[in-house]
């Protein structure tokens, strides 16, 4: 492919308007709207003996006072996304608890008033009374099962799977040697900066519900929403306007606030808004990571990996409205780059009164790396050999691809990696590592890991050429910061002959695109990038076949460069791409550039003006469904120091290699690096969310919940390699999450060796570590 | 009080913070909110020419001061103010939502700070949290801010800069160095 601006340090188009403060954040949207807050409970389990209203009601400034008794949906279970036949006790909350609560935080009534503050109040006077139930918080308390959950689940107990590789059994009792071993991740939070925001608005007269949602899947709210207000989905719009980082979180179906900003506009005839704060942010959206493992390994004297179970439960917390994705993208992403010829892995998953689980950045897969790379340092430690020599035995080498893993994949087919050259991933990183720093109680950490990224079923995009020659281009994915607008526009841009200056780009707007999934997975470059790509073709064949027949040329010899459409090897027998598109549509209307240069040329074709099954207009749609996932793949490597009295982290030097194919705008893919690495390290660290027995969250704020500053973060050095995908066009894999996947298992690695102290779980803080080498 | 240079007399609820009088009342939504417990930044304005938390002040103590928005730096259409130019050319921003936090701390900064170590830097950016960027970009950003402050105050070399870098010719020849 002969590309410009794909592969160019493109600087973003998105930026000018965030610069200057015109970004269009939801919470940005007034027009007039009601606002509305939340009565969440207080307690993290309990029976609701009685709900009273009454007094809020009455207030001044309220408009409704809702409770689940109060909806036509209140007595629906909110979807199970991706149901599994392992997922034998799927349970999902309702949108308004009305018998129990099962989380601090789980909405009971929602108050709407003229202002938020009014809202506040109100909420103040709505009566609850509570008959408080016993309490399961960590995942080891659910596996015990003293207390229930869900009274009709047993052993709370949402699901349990076991997939094999080889004969486990065998292999371990024939390994020369073998090791057991003890992990444990917390759970986490990820924390963006916007937290989350709903504004609707219903139309009666045009029997339209318009609604604005810092969502990761506007496509998929637009559907539900349909199906619950029994509207066709024509007549329901879902914009995610500019939102404010996602990580994740901000894809659920459905938040309550969900459906009911969007009721209530439609009750009360007014435009709504929600806007989440901070501290409610903490217990009202999705966690993730939980997880303990517990690991039995066998190898040889050359530290050689010869079979592995892992037996891990999973925190779920108090319902699974994900499924089980989280812990098949663990059984599955385990083995990582590694071979393991023979492994058995078990989960179960398991309910704890706790905010539900669902993918946050990395999702399963920063706990399976951790559990793999501290096994591999534990075989390291035990045969005295070199850590990274130990990985480097191990790794799967170039000419096994595409290698099939044996483990079933989250889309239900079985893993396969696609492409990538792991051992030249660690040789680049020791060699951009270099030598130790001098000094006492300095420690070297290295993980490599491997990422699926880029999950179907399927993104699409449309690409209309205007008669100005400008190009728009949509697709239903929204940006939450991944500079959609600059690397799709460059993708379209090349295959247009146009500068990415010319291109457009909407996304995340139903009214311009009205099909597609969502932005996570990292999915977006390998799905929506592709499909951009595809429908960008599409227009450019198009072009080639309307400029050759009124130039009486070959579509085969026609090429797109510079805005024209002209003969290859006579640049001066050529048309202006506006014009074009001025052709394409046999009605002449317009201003602009394109319709005078049109009007030189007329059809030579006999027939009608609209040929059978051709469409007016230089534009297309077109969709991209990947065959499998990309897999993405990188080693990180750091040096850092601990200071033996505060136990304060010194991170001196951290390397990334990174391999997500080929690469569109490295700037882009940087700034996901090195944010990822951010997030990884606050993790790892810093960030810890501290439940009390209780299931109270002690720490809901940015006070004492310490996401890191500058000052906690070091310089990223970051080098790429490129393994294109073989599954897609474009030759991309996501890189989204690559980031933060390997960095909580590069820390404890680096920490172990600093302080010569057994490092099993995660996040780590210095409090710990003195408990740790008392 | 006056806001961006124009006297904006506005009744406010006594409790009403100044991050939602300017957000809501003014109708000035570059201003973001985050927290509201003066953690994360996203709110900070210039007041009487210093960085605060707008949320950690009530509107009606704003009275008789003056305010700069991020909707103050540059008029619409004109040159990037220096510190957003910086932030476009490092990277400095990805979601955005921290950014006119950012960038308000920063202008503060190098008021005080014209040409800052790498620890000065760390240190003024310090009040401000991101969660996409890993901060490596911000910080390049305020090292170019300050070179292009110093280049000249009256932001005309960030105005050149402007014109050439959104696409433009500098990004091409990039390109097709390929």
């Amino acid at each position: 492919m002969t590309t410009r601006w794909f592969g160019a340090r493109v600087p973003r188009v998105e930026d000018d308007r965030l610069l200057r403060g015109q970004g269009r954040f939801t919470d940005d949207i007034d027009e007039g709207a009601l606002e509305s807050c939340f009565v969440r409970s207080p307690y993290a389990h309990a029976r609701i003996n009685s709900i009273d209203v009454s007094a809020a009601r009455a207030m001044p400034g309220v408009a409704a006072v809702y409770t689940a008794a109060d909806l036509p949906f209140g007595a629906v279970d909110l979807p199970l996304l991706i149901p599994h036949p392992n997922l034998t006790h799927g349970r999902t909350q309702k949108c308004l608890a009305s018998n129990v609560v099962r989380y601090a935080g789980e909405a009971v009534a929602f108050v709407i008033a003229e202002s938020r503050s009014m809202a506040e109040d109100a909420a103040e006077l709505v009566e609850v009374d509570y008959e408080q139930l016993p309490v399961v918080i960590t995942p080891e308390s659910a596996a015990e099962a003293h207390h229930l959950v869900h009274a009709d689940v047993p052993g709370n107990l949402a699901a349990e799977m076991t997939q094999e590789v080889g004969d486990t059994k065998q292999a371990l009792a024939a390994a020369p040697h073998r090791k057991r071993l003890h992990f444990r991740y917390e759970r986490g939070a990820a924390s963006p900066m916007e937290a989350r925001a709903v504004w609707a608005r219903w139309s009666e007269p045009e029997q339209r519900l318009t609604v604005y949602d810092s969502t990761q899947s506007p496509t998929s709210i637009r559907g539900g929403l349909a199906v619950l207000f029994g509207l066709p989905e024509s007549n329901v719009d879902v914009i995610a306007p500019d939102v404010g980082g996602g990580f994740g979180p901000k894809i659920m179906l459905f938040y309550p606030d969900e459906l009911l900003v969007p009721y209530a506009a439609m009750q009360l005839g007014r435009p709504v808004k929600w806007t989440e704060d901070r501290s409610e942010h903490f217990t009202a959206v999705n966690h993730e990571r939980g997880q303990v493992h517990e690991v039995e390994v066998g190898f040889d004297g050359t530290g050689k990996i010869l079979a592995l179970t892992d037996d891990f439960i999973h925190d779920a917390g108090a319902y699974t409205p994900y499924g089980i994705i989280l812990p098949i993208i663990t059984a599955a992403q385990l083995p990582g780059p590694y071979r393991v010829p023979n492994y058995r892995v078990r989960f179960r998953d398991l309910y704890t009164n706790a905010t539900p689980t669902s993918p946050y950045r990395g999702a399963g897969r920063p706990h399976a790396c951790f559990v793999m790379e501290r096994t591999l340092d534990a075989i390291a430690a035990e045969q005295r050999l070199d850590r990274v020599e130990v990985r480097r035995r191990n790794l799967i080498q170039t000419d096994e691809f595409p290698y099939p893993l044996g483990i079933a994949w989250q889309d239900g087919n079985q893993v396969i990696y696609d492409s990538g050259n792991y051992p030249a991933l660690l040789d680049r990183a020791m060699e951009m590592l270099g030598p130790r720093p001098a000094g006492d109680h300095v420690g070297k950490g290295v993980a490599i890991y491997v990422e699926g990224t880029g999950v179907g079923p399927y993104e699409g995009a449309h690409v209309q050429v205007l008669v100005s020659g400008k190009v728009v281009a949509a697709t239903g994915i929204p940006s939450q910061g991944q500079a959609h607008a600059t690397v799709w526009a460059q993708v379209v841009a090349d295959q247009l002959g146009v500068q990415v200056a010319d291109v457009q780009v909407i996304s995340g707007d139903t009214r311009r695109f009205s099909w597609g999934v969502g932005t996570f997975a990292s999915r977006g470059a390998v799905t929506a990038g592709n499909a951009m790509f595809v429908a960008a073709g599409m227009v450019a064949e198009k072009a080639r076949r309307i400029a050759a027949e009124h130039l009486e040329a070959d579509p085969a010899d026609m090429e797109l460069v510079g805005g024209q459409v002209r003969v290859k090897g006579s640049p001066d027998k050529g048309m202006p791409l506006a014009a074009v598109s001025v052709l394409a549509n046999p009605v002449r209307y317009a201003f602009g550039g394109g319709t005078e240069a049109a009007t030189q040329f007329s059809s030579k074709r006999e027939g009608p003006p609209l040929q059978s099954g051709d469409q007016p207009g230089l534009e297309a749609t077109g969709y991209y469904s990947p065959p499998g996932s990309t897999w993405a793949s990188g080693c990180h490597a750091a040096y850092v120091r601990v200071d033996p009295k505060t136990y304060r982290l010194e991170i001196l030097k951290y390397v990334v290699v990174h391999d997500c194919g080929r690469v569109i705008n490295p700037m882009v893919v940087e700034g996901q690096i090195e944010g990822g690495v951010a997030q990884g390290i606050g993790g790892a660290f810093y960030e810890r969310l501290a439940y009390g027995e209780d299931g109270q969250l002690r720490n809901a704020s940015f006070m004492e919940f310490l996401i890191p500053y500058s000052t906690e973060i070091p310089e990223i050095e970051i080098d790429h390699i490129e393994t294109p995908s073989p599954l897609n066009p474009l030759g991309v894999k996501g890189a989204g999450e690559a980031g933060v996947i390997p960095v909580g298992a590069v820390l404890a690695s680096a920490i172990e060796e600093a302080l010569g102290v057994a490092i099993t779980e995660m996040p780590l803080s210095p409090l710990k570590l003195f408990q740790l080498s008392r | 009080m006056k806001v961006n240079g124009v006297e904006r007399p506005a009744a406010a609820d006594p409790r009403r913070l100044l991050s939602d009088h300017l957000r809501h009342d003014l109708g000035l939504t570059g201003t973001h909110v985050g927290c509201e417990h003066g953690v994360c930044g996203c709110c900070t304005v210039l007041f009487d020419g210093a960085p605060v938390r707008s949320c950690l002040m009530l509107a009606v103590q704003a009275e008789g001061h003056e305010v700069t928005t991020i909707e103050g730096l540059a008029a619409p259409g004109a040159a990037l103010h220096p510190v957003q130019q910086a932030f476009h050319e490092c990277h400095g921003l990805q979601c955005g939502f921290c950014t006119p936090g950012f960038v308000m701390s920063v202008v503060g900064f190098l008021k005080e700070n014209p040409n800052p170590s790498p620890e000065q830097i760390d240190e003024g950016i310090s009040g401000n949290l991101c969660r996409c960027t890993g901060y490596a970009s911000i910080r390049r950003a305020v090292q170019r801010a300050a070179e292009l402050t110093s280049l000249s105050p009256s932001g005309e070399r960030a105005a050149e800069l402007t014109s050439l870098s959104p696409s433009g010719e500098r990004v091409r020849e990039r390109g097709e160095e390929r």
